[in-house]
């Protein structure tokens, strides 16, 4: 992990900080407290590098897609940078603002959601295409069969409308879609939440290869461990806005550090018989981020918990020369 | 298992029909099922599977533009021939039925206390004061701190989790026998998950209660059920122990979900996913269901369904394949 091994960072983060003012409610203005604020994404640092894909995971509430949105600028963070090829993202203007847009892309939950209902599959492509000049004109319909042919749809797919698709089709149209514009970045928030078991697995093979062929980044935002841990090279695990630990995939599955990931790679039902326990992983709920605990976020429901967590944040740092963690006792 | 006490429920060629205005569905499709006393039966698929209508079906709470066909047998008698008074005695006090999504299942405007004293009205002789007592044993007995403060939270006051497990109270409030259980966790999130899957395997230990978990998650099951069938477009194909079904899947369709599912191992593995999308319903199948995606398909496998014959202690699968399997399972 240490910087002298790892290949120039193509997006790069630093202290970044989403807040979110709630509306004051009637008794708020009556009794003249201030609005109150969801420290949804709270002092978040990580680096992408080219082919590499950077794994996110966290339970509800923990920032992880309020995070994937700061990223592409949808929203735009209260603190913090983000850099993009050593570019500072969050000062882009006009037309280096266009070409950042273009390069970092994003592919939601439910692609239905994100893809126009009256736009055949085809035209929603060439669109793309032809905002961005990424191909003369003349040339867009066989850009558009080869971006079919890149996730394996059939090339009539190109006359059809999303609600002719099922959901797992319809996801590959927002890939391809995602992926007419050339990025460099794909930021992919939930992306097979939303499609089962058998039909999940077809989209991660798919992300997969076209990192292979394209050398794409890939931040793959999701609550399911056993997913994350298939496509991603490192981890990084979220509670209540903040990375609390972030390493090599295989390593912290192997031996996580802080307690939360510890309850968390517990928590989650393994495919394997015979392993029925019925002491529960973690107690407690998650607390709202309206008002997170003092101290340690986790502390409320940590086996571990001393005064000291209770008291002081422990800082995301190199404990015993490993990854970093986020806990007085890791 | 095959020796073992006769069932509490026996469900017997179970259709289910729908009429719609695009012609009609068959959405159950003849599944037989048996739980016995105390058992935690899952019952596994993916969506259009079939796994809820059939468990709403074993109730009868089902639109009216459902007809239902076959046998559901609740300690011998059948539910569906049952009249109105006696379904009405069974659901809720000897069956009861939890929702994946309770916010829905609650009624918002009552106190989370009413909505068991409701249930505790209907299904017990206790008084008032014994019913308030009762209460606030079972929001304990759930999981819930400071059960007696609570009672007079709403529902909106509650966490997913916790509105879980108020419901689960409510079911537990007639002391059932059977509790149906359709994805109740689906909606939460994994540690909380966790927690209240543990919790309703303690119950059933602790109480002797049997349970039908529908889930669509694989891991669910082997975390938490004695036996699993496995649901593909209405019928039920691969049903057994969890272990044996788990380690020695003879359906084609539980072989390829087993292994399409992310398992441990090394990362940034391929997985091994299904090809093609799963059938529609609104049009008769001929042969296998699960014959246009499957890597082991025959040549009957299109045209003739296959029977559903033991493969196993307790084990049975409908697949011509199923030898196919058992021995490819056995070299490897």
């Amino acid at each position: 992990m240490s910087a002298a091994h790892r290949p120039a960072e193509l997006l790069e983060v630093q202290g970044l900080s989403k807040r979110f003012a709630l509306q004051r409610s009637l008794g708020d203005v009556v009794l003249r407290r201030e609005a109150r604020v969801v420290r949804a994404v709270e002092e978040v640092s990580l680096q992408v590098a080219r082919g590499e894909t950077l794994g996110i995971v966290g339970e509800s509430g923990c920032g992880k897609s309020t995070l994937a949105r700061c990223l592409v600028r949808l929203y735009e963070p209260d603190a913090g940078t983000v850099r993009f090829e050593g570019q500072d993202a969050l000062a882009l203007q006009g037309d280096a603002r266009r070409a950042f847009n273009r390069r970092v892309q994003m592919v939601f939950q439910d692609p239905y959601g994100s893809l126009n209902p009256r736009l055949r599959v085809g035209e929603a492509l060439a669109e793309a295409l032809r905002v961005h000049r990424i191909v003369p004109d003349g040339d867009v319909g066989a850009r558009v069969d080869a971006l079919l042919d890149l996730v394996h749809l059939p090339r009539d797919a190109a006359g059809r409308y999303p609600h002719e698709f099922s959901g797992g089709q319809r996801q590959r149209i927002g890939i391809a879609r995602a992926l007419a514009v050339e990025p460099s970045v794909i930021i992919a928030d939930e992306p097979v939440s939303a499609l089962d078991v058998s039909v999940q697995a077809q989209i991660v093979n798919l992300f997969l290869e076209l990192q292979e062929r394209l050398g794409l980044a890939l931040v793959f935002i999701t609550h399911d461990l056993r997913l994350v841990r298939h496509v991603s090279h490192r981890l990084a695990v979220m509670y209540l806005g903040r990375i609390v630990e972030t390493g090599p995939t295989e390593r912290v599955f192997a031996a996580p550090r802080h307690p939360y990931t510890q309850a968390l790679v517990a928590a989650v039902p393994a495919v394997e018989p015979g392993r029925r326990s019925r002491q529960a992983a973690v107690r407690g709920e998650l607390p709202s981020p309206l008002s997170p605990p003092p101290g340690c976020p986790f502390h409320p429901r940590c086996p571990l918990a001393q005064d000291v967590c209770r008291r002081d944040l422990p800082a995301l740092r190199e404990r015993s020369g490993d990854w970093p963690v986020a806990c007085h006792f890791a | 298992m095959s020796g073992g006490p006769d069932p509490i429920l026996a469900v017997e060629r179970l259709a289910v029909t729908f009429d719609t205005p695009r012609g009609s569905v068959r959405a159950v499709d003849g599944v037989d099922l048996s739980v016995r006393e105390g058992e935690i039966l899952g019952l596994v698929g993916e969506s259009g599977s079939g796994k809820s209508v059939t468990l709403r079906g074993i109730v009868r709470l089902l639109r009216a533009n459902a007809a239902v066909a076959g046998r559901v047998l609740w300690k011998g008698a059948d539910l569906l021939a049952a009249s109105p008074e006696r379904l009405q005695a069974v659901r809720g006090r000897e069956i009861a039925m939890i929702f994946q999504e309770p916010m829905t299942a609650l009624n918002p405007v009552l106190s989370i206390g009413t909505q068991i004293e409701e249930s505790l009205v209907a299904h017990t002789t206790l008084d008032d004061a014994g019913r308030k007592r009762r209460a606030a044993e079972l929001l304990d007995l759930v999981g819930i701190a400071s059960a007696k403060v609570r009672l007079a939270a709403y529902p909106h006051e509650f966490s997913g989790g916790m509105r879980q497990r108020a419901m689960i109270a409510i079911a537990l409030a007639a002391q059932p026998r059977l509790l149906l259980a359709d994805e109740p966790t689906t909606a939460l999130d994994v540690t909380i998950q966790d927690q209240i899957l543990k919790l309703l395997l303690g119950l059933c230990q602790d109480l002797g209660m049997a349970m039908i978990l529908v889930t669509h998650d694989l891991g669910v099951v082997a975390e938490t059920c004695d036996r699993v069938s496995v649901m593909y477009a209405g019928r039920v194909v691969e049903s057994g122990p969890v272990e044996a079904l788990f380690r020695h899947p003879r359906h084609a369709y539980t072989h390829a979900l087993l292994r399409s599912m992310p398992h441990g191992g090394a990362a940034r593995q391929p997985l091994v996913p299904i090809p093609g999308q799963p059938p529609r319903l609104d049009r008769p199948v001929e042969g296998c269901p699960f014959a246009p995606r499957c890597q082991l398909v025959e040549d009957r496998c299109r045209t003739v369904a296959p029977p559903f014959e033991p493969v196993g202690p307790a084990h049975a699968a409908a697949c011509w394949a199923s030898d196919r399997l058992a021995m490819a399972e056995g070299t490897a």
